[in-house]
């Protein structure tokens, strides 16, 4: 596999010259923190970053998207018939991907490609991204990737992966498509010795520097209904103000709601992100609401990533560790917490 | 602010043992920097998680709302006129109520920490009365408090509570000669078309995860109209026009309500200065009617009232 090495000049410019071939996603700082946008002359990359405020997800899974559309005009040759939505599944990548957020995608997975059901749109914008991911040299402290399987510089999820050597970037294809993307890239020369060893020895001691362990070696020995009649839960959701900050910046939160919308005789039918955290989430048309209270919503959360998710796909939690909510949560409810006091609960008691 | 912490200790323990309260609502330290944690202890033995500095910043009124116990809570200058707002209301009782008055300085502004810092990651704050101190990796910096209060701090006029049952410390000097509309009477002075896109610039970054309503005192609706699905008021997409309909609208629901907590504000995941809606409602509040929310509970909230002998004769 390919291995280059380019001054960080380079490596701008390097990008402008594949948008020929890609539509490229690079973080770009926006006001007082970094977001994935469109690379385009008006964007200045900027990789000197911890992490973006909103996680990548929306770039293969956008907030909303129109799935289906109509013609409720009745003399319309096409009435009433439902159509797909026109897409773009063109080649992009997204580039300065944080591994937690490339290790994120491999979480989700599993719910929208499985043998049972396949997601058209998430598959196809996913199938159709490379993933360069850009190690954490200094992984932040409410990072904890280490613990949940991936790593600051994990190679999960990704198809290269960038290492900041300070003035240059040591750049790795780690697949097929990685290898595409850097033989299509201008510029750089092929990576020596010292810059190989100068990577290693990075990746080495960014992963000393994750101080935050949480262990979720338990979870999945302990029984569900256990966990939830747990007497933690209205001392884990009394702050909580039911917002969607969590759910809606979590790399690996992937609920959703379709609504119609209908403007004079088009219709729409829109794929919206939707939060465990808001009531409406599971309102019945009878009007029932099984989770009519906060405390079970709270719990859901919890219990999906750290319990439910464990037991239904044995691929560990539904968390990459990135920190998100820990930092963004106005309540601050902390994941790192609640998930002690379900890996610890009732550890005494046999089962 | 932080030597009220045993003050507020004592208090809380005390209200248990003469058996005054049910349970007590005050802050707890948070896990991670500038950011406390609303907590409800139910025990004399938890008064020692009971904490209080200047990152107090969530309206602690939010958690009164229909209940049905006897709760004491600390209350600063915003939060007690959120009480009264409350009161007045039906959503909690009087007399469920013993109100631990705060006299308070202000909350920091987190994000103009974060920025003057230049977004490196703060580990750990210490205030020393008028000033703190951030402390990173490889930085430490330390910073006046006034220079960096949230902004609806900083133009604060009602410092001290204006109901409780006991204060914890003296009365503080309410701040005076504070222009708190200036940057309204910016916009008002804008053509509609600019105030448009003011606005629409403005929360162009907004992801519609209510934390700015549902961090508000008032925003206590059983079902919020974004939420109404018969009929349905707004589009639940991203839709520019749906996101500046729920902030329009929600800021016309708070109008005589609002007493500029800064919570909205303070939890916007995105930086939206969202007060900018509100504060306009206050500005016509106080110019139109001479009223400012939650002073009394001998007054009716300004828009639930009608009196036949009104000045006003649009309204006769």
């Amino acid at each position: 596999m390919t291995k280059k090495i380019y001054t960080k000049e380079e490596w701008i410019k390097a990008l402008a010259g594949l948008k020929s071939s890609y539509n490229i996603f690079v973080p770009v700082k926006d006001g007082d923190f970094h977001t994935f946008k469109a690379l385009d002359e008006t964007k200045i990359p900027d990789f000197n970053f911890q992490n973006t405020r909103l996680s990548p997800k929306s770039l293969i899974y956008p907030q909303s998207e129109r799935i289906f559309e109509y013609n409720l005009d009745k003399d319309a040759p096409d009435a009433n018939i439902i159509k797909e939505s026109e897409k773009d599944y063109s080649p992009r990548a997204i580039v300065g991907i944080r591994p937690c957020d490339a290790h994120a995608f491999q979480i989700v997975k599993p719910n929208f490609d499985n043998p049972e059901y396949q997601d058209p749109w998430w598959i196809q914008r996913y199938e159709s991204t490379t993933f360069v991911g850009l190690g954490c040299n200094d992984p932040g402290s409410t990072c904890f990737c280490t613990s949940v399987g991936g790593g600051p510089f994990s190679e999960k999820g990704l198809d290269a992966l960038l290492y900041d050597l300070g003035d240059t970037f040591l750049v790795k294809a780690l697949t097929d498509k990685g290898e595409t993307f850097l033989n299509q890239a201008q510029g750089g020369k092929e990576a020596d010795e010292t810059a190989l060893k100068a990577g290693e020895d990075l990746a080495a001691k960014a992963a000393d520097k994750i101080e935050q362990k949480v262990s979720i070696d338990r979870l999945k020995g302990k029984v569900q209904t256990e966990l939830f009649d747990a007497p933690f839960w209205d001392e884990v959701a009394f702050a909580c103000i039911n917002c969607g900050i969590c759910t809606y910046l979590c790399p690996t939160c992937w609920c959703f709601d379709i609504q119609d919308e209908v403007l004079e005789k088009q219709g729409d039918r829109i794929r919206n992100w939707d939060s465990c955290m808001f009531p409406l989430f599971t309102l019945h048309g009878s009007g029932h609401n099984p989770r009519a209270k906060k405390v079970q919503r709270v719990r859901q959360r919890f219990m999906h990533k750290l319990k439910y998710y464990v037991d239904k796909y044995n691929n560990g939690v539904q968390c990459s560790g990135c920190g998100r909510c820990v930092r963004n949560c106005p309540a601050n409810i902390d994941i790192r917490e609640v998930c002690k006091m379900m890996n610890g609960y009732r550890d005494n008691v046999e089962c | 602010m932080l030597e009220y912490v045993e003050k507020i200790k004592e208090t809380a323990g005390k209200l248990f043992k003469e058996g005054k309260v049910d349970v007590f609502i005050g802050y707890k330290k948070g896990s991670v920097p500038m950011m406390n944690q609303p907590v409800l202890i139910s025990n004399a033995d938890q008064v020692d998680l009971l904490y209080w500095d200047s990152n107090c910043g969530l309206n602690l009124c939010n958690y009164l709302t229909k209940r049905t116990d006897r709760i004491g809570i600390v209350a600063n200058g915003c939060n007690s006129r959120n009480i009264v707002t409350h009161i007045t209301e039906n959503q909690i009782s009087r007399d469920q109520l013993y109100i631990v008055g705060i006299p308070c300085k202000g909350m920091i502004d987190h994000r103009a920490v974060q920025r003057a810092v230049k977004q490196k990651e703060i580990l750990a704050i210490e205030e020393h009365g008028e000033s703190f101190t951030v402390k990173g990796k490889d930085f430490e910096d330390t910073f006046n408090k006034n220079d960096y209060l949230q902004r609806n701090c900083s133009v604060c006029t009602h410092r001290n509570p204006v109901i409780f049952d006991e204060m914890i410390a003296p009365p503080v000097e309410e701040q005076d000669g504070v222009d708190a509309y200036k940057d309204v009477k910016q916009i008002e002075e804008m053509d509609p078309e600019k105030k448009w896109d003011f606005f629409t610039r403005m929360i162009d970054k907004c992801i519609r995860c209510y934390a700015c309503r549902n961090a508000c005192p008032l925003c206590y609706c059983p079902t919020c109209f974004v939420d109404e699905s018969k009929p349905q008021w707004v589009g639940k997409s991203s839709d520019p026009i749906d996101t500046m309909t729920f902030h329009i609208l929600r800021a016309y629901h708070c109008a005589g309500r609002c007493t500029d907590c800064g919570a909205c504000e303070r939890v916007c995941p995105v930086g939206i200065p969202i007060r900018q809606f509100t504060k306009k409602l206050n500005k016509d509040a106080q110019e139109l009617f001479s009223w400012e929310a939650g002073l009394t509970l001998d007054q009716r909230p300004l828009l639930d009232v009608f009196r036949p002998d009104d000045y006003n004769d649009f309204i006769r």
